[in-house]
């Protein structure tokens, strides 16, 4: 992600050129993402809590499976002070900035990789499903249908004891199931673009000037479909974190010896109303700063991707 | 260039359906034609006549869901009638290449345009990326676009109209196919290029001895490039011939009215003349001769029978029982006679 800030000083000298040379629709989408405020800033926020995430470690100089000193125990935990800026957690007084730079790594991890595994896979079949056509669309589209009728959280419930019972720590299982129920939406996405595309006169020129239809599929097709599964992407990361959030939330998610930000919220829970508001709120905040942030990106995305992006 | 035997293309008998809802639809009835190579052939009608469904049907390009195409079409020889994706895909591009009416949509917008050029060029011929992008750059020189090495790497919006066209003119000609389809390639363009684009598209094909079949319904455009020229109506060849005697004396009432049609700087001031109705549509074509409710000529019989496709002495085939009395007419003078013969018909 870090690069994508670093193409934002680029696009700058880009702006400076005149715009005789090569431009792409995707360098014009790119222009008046960078434009607009709502994409900057999101891609700002996001910045920071990566940066956070990944370089907060560094700082924190606390084990996070340490057993407090009994002559040091507070049952409801100690509130952020200069020695632990987000506090300590009640019960076992771990350091809440340790906990949520750590939960951090997990909860991102589920929010990209789900929604990376998902929109592949789903764009994937969008694409063979659309262009294709015929039985193997009604057998895919079938299959999203069926994979629609399965309630997904009884899955993750199933799987995590399942796991659990392997040994595994639950962060695979959730990042499994959340591609396997994620792919569905894009793919009805991506065919429903596909389906339209196929009609376009330049698809039918490409034909008819002999070009293979794989080739046709992968760079005529694909690339004029790819818009709204940019703009679904953010918004697919946003989701999973939070998804992660609520079934950690409720006990079935990521086990408590692999801090998440979601099982944080859930550990916590109990304390809250005797006033240890530090154990939820940082992890709280920095859901609700990734969760918006991403949904900022998403929709500069969409406004830059959609105007005319196709027909620029 | 000598008359080879057997033509280049030949297209007999060929009929086209649809599937619609209502049951299927003959659209496209008994087209026959040939054409040799590195000549002109033009397709005339009104919209909705069958042009472009019939050319279109030469390399298969309808939906094998919806359309049925029965008949022959021979291009050097080999039947293309029901081949498949995998065996046309040669010919599409390589034999015959296309070119569509609208570049703008017949471009792929997020693909620059030597890419598209060079895309074709793989296709076809043994050769790297590398080579085709360079190979792409000529060819957009041989279309007379300026500064090509900067224009290959542009996206199609960057260009004008006609630099488009003339793009899509190159990608058609990139596969060095022996024939060239044109539909309408003039029609979404400004009318100050057309003349240069048609000029150029002519030039092209004629430069490396590749046949051309122009669809258009202008006949301007008709008279300035084709050596002959096909007048369809209602999914039938109404009158084929050479295009300097078919626009001298058309022998058939709707090519006479076609080209009374055309407004002229020398009938300023008239009232332009128009072929009154509409096309038929495919699944209510009448009985009998399919123009006879439009026709100024019609008298009962043409209501009876389809009129056959009948030689005149110069060589032309016509569709009409009347012709006589219509060349007859052309002869004893234009509008006057039209009117009169419309008195004695009704």
């Amino acid at each position: 992600m870090s690069k994508t800030v670093a193409r934002s000083k680029s696009t700058s000298k880009v702006k400076a050129k005149a715009p005789s040379a090569s431009e792409s629709p995707w360098t014009q989408a790119r222009r008046r993402f960078f434009a607009g405020r709502q994409g900057p800033w999101g891609l700002r926020m996001l910045g920071f809590v990566l940066l956070f995430v990944i370089v907060g470690p560094f700082f924190a100089p606390y084990d996070r499976f340490s057993i407090p000193n009994p002559s040091e125990f507070v049952f409801l935990g100690r509130p952020p002070s200069a020695e632990h800026i987000f506090g300590e957690t009640a019960q076992l007084q771990l350091d809440v900035f340790m906990l949520t730079v750590n939960g951090g790594r997990g909860s991102l991890l589920i929010g990209f990789i789900s929604a990376i595994g998902g929109i592949a896979i789903g764009t994937f079949v969008g694409i063979i499903s659309g262009y294709f056509g015929g039985k193997l669309d009604g057998f895919l589209m079938r299959l999203v249908d069926v994979f629609l009728a399965i309630p997904s959280l009884f899955v993750i419930i199933v799987g995590a004891r399942i796991i659990s019972e392997l040994g595994g720590t639950g962060l695979m299982t959730v990042i499994i199931v959340f591609v396997a129920f994620g792919w569905m939406g894009t793919a009805r996405l991506v065919r429903g673009q596909v389906l339209g595309l196929r009609e376009m006169e330049f698809i039918e020129a490409a034909r008819a000037l002999g070009v293979s239809p794989v080739r046709i599929a992968l760079r005529h097709v694909l690339p004029n479909a790819i818009g709204p599964v940019v703009v679904s992407f953010p918004f697919a990361v946003g989701g999973a974190i939070i998804g992660e959030a609520f079934i950690s939330y409720l006990g079935f998610g990521v086990s408590p010896l692999t801090p998440t930000w979601g099982n944080m919220l859930s550990n916590s829970q109990q304390f809250f109303l005797q006033g240890n508001w530090w154990w939820v709120g940082f992890p709280g905040l920095f859901i609700v700063l990734t969760a918006l942030s991403v949904n900022m990106v998403g929709d500069a995305l969409r406004e830059s991707l959609e105007p005319e992006g196709r027909r620029a | 260039m000598s008359k080879a035997t057997t033509p280049l293309l030949s297209v007999r008998d060929l009929a086209i359906s649809f599937r619609t809802h209502r049951g299927i639809v003959r659209v496209v009835d008994g087209v026959s034609f040939d054409l040799a190579a590195g000549e002109c052939l033009a397709i005339v009608g009104e919209s909705g006549c069958g042009k472009t469904v019939s050319a279109m049907a030469i390399v298969s390009l309808l939906s094998r869901k919806q359309a049925i195409i029965e008949g022959s079409v021979k291009f050097k020889g080999r039947e293309l009638v029901g081949l498949s994706e995998d065996q046309l895909r040669p010919i599409r591009g390589g034999g015959i290449g296309v070119i569509f009416q609208e570049p703008l949509s017949a471009l792929n917008p997020v693909t620059t345009i030597g890419e598209q050029i060079a895309e074709v060029i793989v296709a076809h011929r043994k050769l790297s990326w590398k080579e085709a992008h360079k190979l792409a750059v000529g060819y957009l020189e041989q279309v007379e676009i300026s500064q090509p090495e900067q224009r290959a790497k542009q996206y199609p919006h960057q260009l004008s109209g006609g630099m488009r066209q003339r793009a899509m003119i190159a990608m058609a000609l990139s596969g060095e196919p022996s024939m060239i389809i044109a539909d309408e390639p003039t029609t979404a363009l400004d009318v100050t290029i057309q003349a240069q684009v048609l000029d150029l598209l002519r030039r092209t094909t004629t430069e490396r001895g590749a046949a051309l079949l122009l669809i258009t319904h202008d006949l301007g455009v008709v008279a300035e490039t084709a050596d002959r020229i096909a007048v369809m109506y209602a999914g039938q060849i109404v009158e084929t011939g050479k295009a300097a005697s078919v626009l001298r004396a058309p022998a058939s009432p709707y090519t006479r009215d076609l080209i009374t049609s055309i407004p002229s700087f020398a009938a300023r001031g008239k009232k332009l003349n128009t072929i009154t109705g509409m096309v038929p549509s495919p699944d209510a074509f009448p009985a009998g001769c399919r123009f006879a409710p439009r026709c100024r000529y019609a008298i009962d019989a043409c209501t009876t029978a389809v009129p056959p496709l009948e030689p005149l002495k110069d060589g032309r085939l016509v569709r009409c029982i009347r012709t006589k009395e219509v060349l007859d007419g052309t002869a004893a003078g234009k509008r006057p006679a039209a009117t009169t013969k419309k008195g004695a018909a009704r």
